[in-house]
């Protein structure tokens, strides 16, 4: 059973982000990273498969800049083993569909009966690269899985639905994306951390997964940004005075009919 | 030449999605700009009657696929039919609501395709031929401007942020024939929520932090059901294991833009404000006057919340008995 992890490398979710002097991207220098929070489900989920059944292999997998080793050197302390990181200096910008085609063609040149990927990242929060990978790869997709069973080359899964949940069944290979409850990642111990500097971690060229760079420039964008900005600003809070909770709760609700117009 | 504009809507346990109406609307208001006409389609099992509804919101033509194997959602199916739908009318601009089952369909359409596509957004614009689309990235901080580019432009808009209205259209309902695609997914059980209600669909979250020291939540139930509102919850109550993981809201959890969000004992951490940052209004319920969330709201008060929910409970319904 060899399980494939989709991963990305992600801004810290406590970072301070500033927009650079283009003003379509964010300066990312002086940023902390860390591995998508989804993805450390989908890296513990999948590193619980193969401890299961005492076989197989879990490989690591993220495209993005040199800076991303860092994320899979994470997801092999954790217990991954093997890490793949696509790079590829004749690449300049992505969006989330170019992403997809990349990893897809990726996983092409892996071994894998099962692939897991975190349901978004929380940079771009696109929510659209595993859906695209598993239509590119033409393979069944299982979207925010809360647990799974896996017997006989059938995966037997518990998803989040918009109003509930449901279990559904599909043949391997299939991918599924992870959603918050299906596991609680696992911290790298320090002698694992030791040991992940020796583990596997490879970097391959576009053209080493089969993929012509010419076709990977600026045109090929399906989504550019055009310009980023702050949101507004929210208003001043308006504290509400008042001795008892009674008398607050009075002013509040005052101000919501009157002033705000929400109730 | 691709003309038109597409609308793809979510009918579920016998009804429209809220947002199924908020995506037609702004349809209409982009065809009455490109002077295009509106479609909006329809899959479900005995679907053809409720789908003349969304005519009164402005869809020219509703096209319905009925039939008993389209009732539950299958990825594979949908997806193979819109794609039949789309090559065959050549729509310029496809709109989707960003549910968890519409965001999936949208991006495997869009991979078909080879389109563009933008997820989540909140505001829409033409310049010129080109649609633009407003979007947050970076748990809220940052707003984007995105260019869809290809053919059709797919938007997903988030709910709960454009306005549904009402108009008078002389629409009229078309059968569309189509050939079922194998499911790959096998549904074997669903288990529906207790809660009809969609936290990304309310008009009202009523929230519960830390400071709600344990699984008792029924302060903030009273309120929330008074406002026919929903209950949502920060991580770290759902990490307590106080709340299921399906009311998390912020930036490992539900993205919500209510017009009335009401913070109860929670501080405020920037991953909770990426997920409801653009709420409408935000009230602020807090001990601590030093909680960060005081930055974000309207209107904050301190004090006990378990004083407090229940007090402005009362309230309300002092207000609506002196009606």
């Amino acid at each position: 059973m060899n399980v494939v992890v989709l991963l990305k490398q992600v801004p810290d979710t406590e970072s301070l982000i500033e927009i650079n002097a283009a003003a379509d991207g964010i300066k990312a220098e002086n940023l902390k990273w860390i591995m998508n929070p989804y993805d450390e489900l989908a890296v513990e989920e999948a590193i619980r498969i193969r401890e299961k059944r005492a076989s197989g292999k879990v490989t690591v997998l993220s495209f993005g800049p040199e800076r991303a080793t860092t994320a899979i050197r994470t997801a092999l302390a954790m217990g991954a083993d093997e890490g793949v990181l696509i790079n590829d200096p004749a690449l300049g910008k992505t969006d989330p569909m170019l992403t997809a085609k990349v990893l897809a063609a990726a996983l092409k040149t892996l071994p894998f009966d099962l692939v897991v990927a975190g349901q978004r990242a929380v940079d771009d929060d696109s929510y659209s690269v595993p859906s695209a990978v598993a239509e590119y790869l033409g393979i069944p997709m299982i979207g925010m899985v809360v647990r799974q069973e896996i017997n006989a080359g059938t995966i037997r899964c518990e998803q989040s639905l918009q109003d509930g949940t449901a279990v559904v069944e599909a043949d391997l290979p299939a991918l599924l994306t992870t959603q918050r409850g299906l596991n609680q990642p696992r911290y790298a111990s320090l002698p694992n951390i030791m040991k992940a500097k020796k583990k596997p971690l490879e970097t391959r060229n576009l053209a080493a997964i089969g993929l012509d760079a010419a076709q990977f420039g600026p045109g090929a964008l399906k989504t550019r940004i055009l310009s980023l900005a702050f949101p507004p600003q929210r208003k001043v809070c308006k504290m509400i005075p008042g001795e008892t909770a009674e008398e607050k709760s009075a002013r509040l609700v005052q101000a919501l009919h009157e002033e705000a117009g929400v109730l | 030449m691709p003309n038109g504009i597409l609308v793809v809507t979510e009918y579920a346990d016998e009804r429209f999605r809220r947002s199924a109406y908020e995506v037609v609307s702004e349809g209409r208001r982009l065809a009455n700009q490109l002077n295009t006409p509106l479609s909006a389609v329809v899959l479900g099992s005995d679907v053809l009657a409720a789908a003349a509804e969304l005519k009164h919101y402005g869809a020219d033509r509703v096209l319905v696929c009925d039939a008993p194997e389209l009732r539950d959602f299958d990825s594979d199916r949908f997806t193979s039919i819109l794609f039949d739908i789309v090559t065959t009318r050549q729509p310029r601009i496809v709109l989707f609501s960003a549910s968890i089952r519409d965001k999936q369909l949208a991006t495997r359409l869009a991979a078909k395709l080879d389109a563009g596509l933008a997820m989540e957004c909140t505001g829409l614009a033409l310049e010129g031929e080109k649609l633009i689309a407003t979007r947050s990235m970076y748990g809220s901080k940052l707003i984007a401007r995105v260019a869809i580019e290809g053919s059709p432009q797919i938007a997903v808009l988030r709910p709960n942020v454009f306005p549904a209205a009402t108009v008078e259209s002389a629409g009229d309902v078309e059968r569309v024939e189509f050939k079922p695609a194998d499911a790959r997914v096998r549904l074997i059980e669903k288990k529906p929520s207790a809660s009809k209600l969609d936290l990304t669909e309310a008009d009202v979250v009523v929230s519960g932090g830390r400071g709600m020291g344990g699984p008792d939540f029924s302060v903030l139930e009273r309120l929330a059901g008074l406002l026919g509102g929903a209950i949502g919850a920060t991580r770290s109550a759902v990490d307590e294991g106080w709340r299921p993981h399906a009311d998390q809201v912020g930036q490992t959890g539900k993205v919500v833009s209510p017009k009335l969000y009401v913070a109860c004992g929670i501080s405020g951490a920037v991953q909770h404000m990426a997920g409801m940052g653009l709420s409408g209004c935000i009230v602020a319920i807090n001990t601590d006057p030093d909680a960060p969330i005081f930055r974000y709201a309207d209107y904050g008060i301190i004090g006990s919340l378990f004083d407090l929910v229940p007090a402005i409970t009362q309230e309300i319904e002092r207000r609506r008995e002196v009606k």
